[in-house]
């Protein structure tokens, strides 16, 4: 972890009066564990008025950041995993001592999974509460309504979706993965394994499924000389599949590739069980169905199936067992860990490194300087900054099993270049 | 013009509270708020153009329409496919396959701009198309369905379906209209920064303008003769029929006016927000807007443009800090509304607060008996009777 | 494109998409059923249809944890206590909801969409403030899921014939008690004349309120139904309303025959057009067809003439 102390700068007691958060915050319940480190004195701490210069919500003592994302609404039942996970992130990152020697402050705002409201309390959190990050958004939609706000107002915010790509900006950094990086891996895979060579494309009818399937198609007829034999898209809340499901028995593709999403994802995936499509034989590999989704289809009903990710909650490895416990404990046993989830979790630290990296709350030294942040401590094993802004990350291939987790049975052996402008796939 | 012998058409009440209005949102509001908050009034006020043209056409003529999304979505799509196109210039498009077309198309494998983006390159033609598309396509609802005397909870419902269908539609063909993200990142207007502090004051300047003018416009027609035949019809369709008049003409007029001024409200918010999304064209938008101008008064002008920054406003506030608990409130300003205020805040300041300040109107008593317009006084009346019948 | 097909493939092709436009005849009737009633007969647009739907849902959903917890050995046949549980728990509450609401509601029609509407905004928060914003998956015994073999391709759903067995059943009933019980005499007389019906002794707010209650409970039980092919969540209920209400519409409100009719023209028409089409487009021609058919005819397929 990078880490910047600046002793030399003389602790100044000047200190600028910020007009703080309006809302009520929340009371962070603390965790029982004492924490790695002891809180160091803030005397430590850079002078306020060298880490901020541009009038963020900084003082000796704190710092605030917002947390943008749908209580209410439609999207709601997708994006509490995010909002656990950032708030779980912040509860440790200051229980070791916060950021250059602040307590992160979180104000929450509810975007009600309405794209007008996301962008109004984004620009609230910008110009009325002068956070100095916004942890949020899920769709691409929400997303795209916000990043003129944060261009504008010059804020920083971490986005934790897998999505389509064709978005780069100087104030968004994406930890989740572009198309291309979740989309290749897992053809190639169910290409060489499973000897995928005819692909039924089906997804519900918006810009990310669209586009993914875009990049599917070229990637499976130019590179894997294969077909496909069928591409559908239904409105979003479409809960009739039938129609669709004796398409797919007509075709009998070797590989149905989904991107269905929301309650449309239940529907599917029951009616599929139901039609007699025994998914332990006819291969199924989805980019959409993450431990979350599988809570409201049944294990019993999406066993079996593929899905294709980069973070499965079932990894094995030190860091991922760590945050699953401290997750858990957090916010009950029942929860589950999906991959936005942990992508979510990313957020708060990989803004921590890079604040520290840059010695500075500023946006622009912090837009600088995430260009090659390592997170090491990653649950998904190890991340890092593109320049392009994305996360290099690894692609791993998932088999659902009845107990609603995945079996991991495959991961790339590198992390993958993030590209949102993919040559050839446009 | 008037048919009462008058030669204005306002009675001096209601200069009166437009005068108090145009104070309130020009001079109290802008020097009250800060510049962030101001920017949200304005945002509100641009649903108060829907709630204006939801009393003419619901409170005045009884036509309940739960499609105005799809036309203040139209206005407002007209508006933004300018603004893109301005936005799209080739210098600035040039890492697309495409320069010069909008990036969602180029996205979308789109090579060349489509036909009926072409005349939206001309300021003219656009602020043409912004009150004049919604309006051919409510003259073709409206038309299709009045003349056949569909009315009450069948034009409801209907309306209700195409709001659902142009949505289905404008998300299925992302590479014409963005999908579901919408057009969004517009930035000038005739070369001229929209996203700027000063140009988002001038703006809600420009708004309250058109509105303080489009509320002339709601006045006059409510005083004119086709205002009381309007009346006349919502309260006793088939005697205004046996009387001679086209019902089914009047109807289409007021649905007509409704959908250019739901237009011009979407036009205004695709200029000051930045950009438009189907989530405005759908069902639950449209629903929200029946009930800004419910809470406002269905019957009361002046009190839907209250009625909506009162509930837009709530709704910021309450939002911020109790999400949960706003839903809940929201719900129960439904019912309450339709179960205990049925004629909203105007009914309450009619019924509470006007009699005690009659004497600072200057309203002559007679003036109030001779409108037909105010509503039965008892919140049991019959409000909305243009029942399916 | 189907050329490259041989001719029994065809033809089972064709049974197939047969069954599957049946089902979804059967789960339009059955989300219409209920409306068809307090809409047809009662004039009240009940915006929280689907709430209540999803009521039936979340009741479901909790005698199968309920089953598997404590009576494990009987979970085989929960889901039909389920739905009588659910019928229960959806008419109650939409007797309470009519007693406290829509009574006072009866003369002004377009007034009960927007208490309604406020109503379905208050359920979906309860919803997500007590059983959580995520949704829940609703465990079926095994017997219900799967299919049965006809000929080598053509296979059946089990959960599509119980769809099917449960929309005959309840149609039958509905219609048995409407036309041939004394009760449903009353509920008639009251819908064709409420005065008249007043007069000559009929407890026509008592009527009101077990007809209300009983349009909420069969959309409990539909909702119940509805857990084996869709979602379980807060807001899962908007999904149905649209196509709830444009099936009613359509039929002509008053007449269940025409709901029936309705039912299936709609269903038929998606289904086939989804084979053909894209989804997407499938279901914008189907609605479009339906709002062009109601503007030439706006009383509806059916109608019975009604005074007022």
């Amino acid at each position: 972890m990078s880490s910047s102390d600046d002793n030399s700068m003389k602790f100044s007691s000047t200190r600028r009066k910020l007009l703080m958060g309006i809302a009520a915050m929340p009371a962070i319940p603390v965790l029982a564990s004492s924490g790695l480190f002891s809180t160091p004195a803030l005397a430590q701490a850079p002078a306020t008025s060298a880490v901020n210069t541009t009038g963020l919500a900084v003082t000796d003592t704190e710092v605030t950041v917002g947390i943008l994302h749908s209580v209410t609404g439609t999207m709601a039942i997708s994006e509490t995993g995010s909002v656990q996970a950032e708030k779980l992130a912040i509860e440790q990152i200051n229980a070791m001592g916060g950021v250059l020697g602040r307590k992160i402050k979180y104000i929450q705002e509810d975007g009600a999974s309405d794209w007008p409201t996301f962008a109004e309390k984004a620009k609230k959190l910008l110009v009325n509460d002068k956070v100095a990050a916004v942890m949020g958004c899920w769709t691409s939609a929400s997303r795209k309504a916000v990043l003129p706000v944060f261009e504008q107002y010059n804020g920083m915010l971490y986005y934790p979706t897998f999505y389509e790509g064709l978005e780069q900006s100087k104030n968004v950094i994406y930890t989740g993965q572009e198309a291309t990086q979740q989309i290749l891996a897992g053809l190639d895979w169910v290409n060489k394994e499973k000897g995928g060579k005819s692909f039924y494309l089906i997804g519900s009818d918006y810009i990310w499924p669209r586009t993914s399937m875009k990049i599917a198609r070229k990637h499976i007829e130019a590179k894997l000389g294969g077909k496909v034999s069928g591409e559908e898209y239904f409105p979003l809340g479409h809960t009739q599949f039938n129609s669709v499901i004796n398409k797919i028995k007509l075709t009998k593709p070797d590989v149905i590739y989904a991107a269905v999403v929301g309650g449309s994802n239940v529907a599917f995936y029951k009616q599929l069980k139901a039609a007699g499509i025994d998914l332990s034989k006819q291969t199924l590999l989805t980019i959409s169905v993450t431990e979350d989704e599988i809570d409201g289809i049944g294990g019993e009903n999406f066993a079996n199936a593929y899905s294709c990710m980069k973070y499965f909650q079932s990894l094995d490895n030190p860091n991922n067992k760590d945050f699953v416990a401290a997750f858990k404990k957090m916010w009950g046993e029942k929860t589950v860990i999906g991959d936005v989830t942990q992508a979510a979790y990313l957020g708060p630290w990989l803004w921590k490194m890079t604040v520290e990296k840059a010695g500075s709350f500023d946006i622009d030294k912090i837009a600088e300087a995430s260009a090659g942040i390592e997170f090491t401590k990653a649950p998904e094993g190890y991340v890092k900054i593109h320049p392009n802004h994305h996360l290099w990350s690894k692609t791993r291939v998932g088999q659902a099993q009845l107990d609603g987790q995945f079996k991991v049975v495959f991961e790339t052996p590198e992390l993958i270049e993030p590209d949102p402008f993919p040559k050839g796939y446009q | 013009m008037t048919q009462s012998g008058r030669t204005f058409f306002l009675r001096p009440r209601d200069a009166i509270g437009i005068v108090i209005l145009a104070v309130l949102l020009l001079v109290i509001l802008p020097l009250a708020l800060d510049n962030f908050r101001l920017q949200f009034v304005g945002k509100y006020l641009t649903y108060a153009f829907v709630a204006l043209g939801l009393v003419l056409c619901w409170g005045y003529a009884g036509i309940l329409s739960l499609g105005q999304g799809v036309f203040f979505g139209l206005g407002g799509y007209c508006m933004a496919m300018y603004l893109k196109l301005e936005a799209s210039s080739v210098e600035n498009t040039k890492i697309q396959s495409t320069p010069g077309i909008p990036d969602f198309m180029d996205w979308n494998q789109i090579t060349s701009l489509p036909w009926f983006w072409e005349p939206f390159r001309s300021f003219g033609f656009t602020t043409l198309a912004v009150i004049v598309v919604p309006a051919i396509f409510a003259f073709i609802v409206g038309f299709a369905m009045f003349k056949r005397r569909v009315g009450g909870v069948y034009f409801a419902i209907i309306t209700q379906a195409l709001a659902a269908i142009l949505t289905i539609l404008i998300i299925g063909q992302q590479g014409y209209t963005g999908g579901i993200n919408g057009i969004t990142d517009l930035r000038t207007l005739h070369g001229w920064d929209i996203r700027t502090d000063s140009a988002k004051t001038v703006l809600y300047f420009v708004c309250v303008g058109l509105l303080l003018a489009c509320i002339l416009i709601a006045y006059f027609v409510k005083s004119s003769k086709l205002g009381r035949i309007l009346v006349a019809m919502r309260d006793k369709e088939d005697r205004v029929r046996f009387s001679g008049y086209d019902v089914a003409s009047f109807k289409v007029f007021v649905f007509c006016l409704a959908a250019s001024l739901s237009a011009i409200g979407g036009a205004m918010f695709t200029l000051q927000v930045g950009f438009m999304s189907p989530s405005f064209v759908g069902i639950v938008p449209s629903i929200e807007m029946v009930i800004y101008t419910a809470v406002g008064g269905r019957l009361s002008i002046l009190g839907a443009i209250y009625g909506t920054l009162l509930v837009n406003w709530a709704k910021t506030s309450f939002s911020e800090s109790f999400p949960e608990l706003w839903l809940f409130g929201l719900g129960g300003l439904f019912i309450a509304v339709v179960l205990l205020f049925p004629n909203g805040i105007a009914g309450l300041w009619q019924t509470y607060v006007a009699p005690r300040l009659g004497p600072l109107f200057s309203d002559k008593p007679k003036a109030a008996v001779r409108t037909a317009a105010t509503p039965p006084a008892s919140p049991s009346g019959p409000v909305a009777p243009a029942a399916a019948e | 494109m189907f050329s490259e097909y041989s001719l029994s493939e065809l033809s089972s092709i064709f049974m197939m998409q047969g069954f599957a436009g049946l089902i979804l005849f059967s789960v339009f009737l059955l989300m219409a059923l209920g409306l068809a009633i307090i809409f047809g007969q009662m004039g009240v647009i009940n915006m929280a249809h689907g709430e209540f739907m999803i009521l039936g849902a979340y009741v479901t959903y909790f005698t199968s944890q309920l089953f598997l917890n404590y009576i494990p050995s009987l979970f085989s046949i929960y889901f039909f206590i389920a739905m009588i549980l659910a019928f229960f728990a959806a008419g109650a509450l939409g007797m309470a909801v009519e007693w406290l609401m829509i009574r006072r509601l009866y003369k002004r029609p377009l007034d009960t969409l927007l208490a309604t509407w406020g109503l379905s905004l208050i359920l979906q928060q309860f919803y997500r403030s007590v059983f959580g914003p995520r949704e829940v998956g609703v465990e079926l015994p095994s017997w219900m899921m799967g299919s049965l073999p006809v000929t080598e391709v053509v296979e059946v759903q089990i959960n599509g014939l119980f769809v099917m067995g449960l929309t005959i059943a309840i149609t039958v009933a509905v219609a048995l008690l409407m036309y041939k019980s004394s009760w449903g005499k009353q509920v008639r007389a009251v819908v064709q004349n409420r005065v008249m019906a007043g007069a000559v002794g009929i407890n026509t707010e008592k009527v009101d309120r077990y007809t209300f209650g009983l349009g909420c409970g069969i959309a409990g039980v539909a909702g119940s139904a509805f857990t084996m092919i869709g979602s379980t969540g807060p807001t899962s209920g908007q999904l149905y309303i649209v196509d709830t209400f444009l099936v009613v519409v359509f039929g002509g409100a008053q007449s269940l025959l025409g709901t029936i009719a309705s039912a299936f023209t709609i269903s038929q028409a998606q289904s086939t057009m989804e084979f053909f089409l894209s989804g997407s487009m499938a279901k914008v021609l189907t609605l479009l067809g339906v709002v062009i058919i109601l503007m030439l005819r706006p009383q509806g397929l059916f109608v019975i003439k009604v005074r007022r």
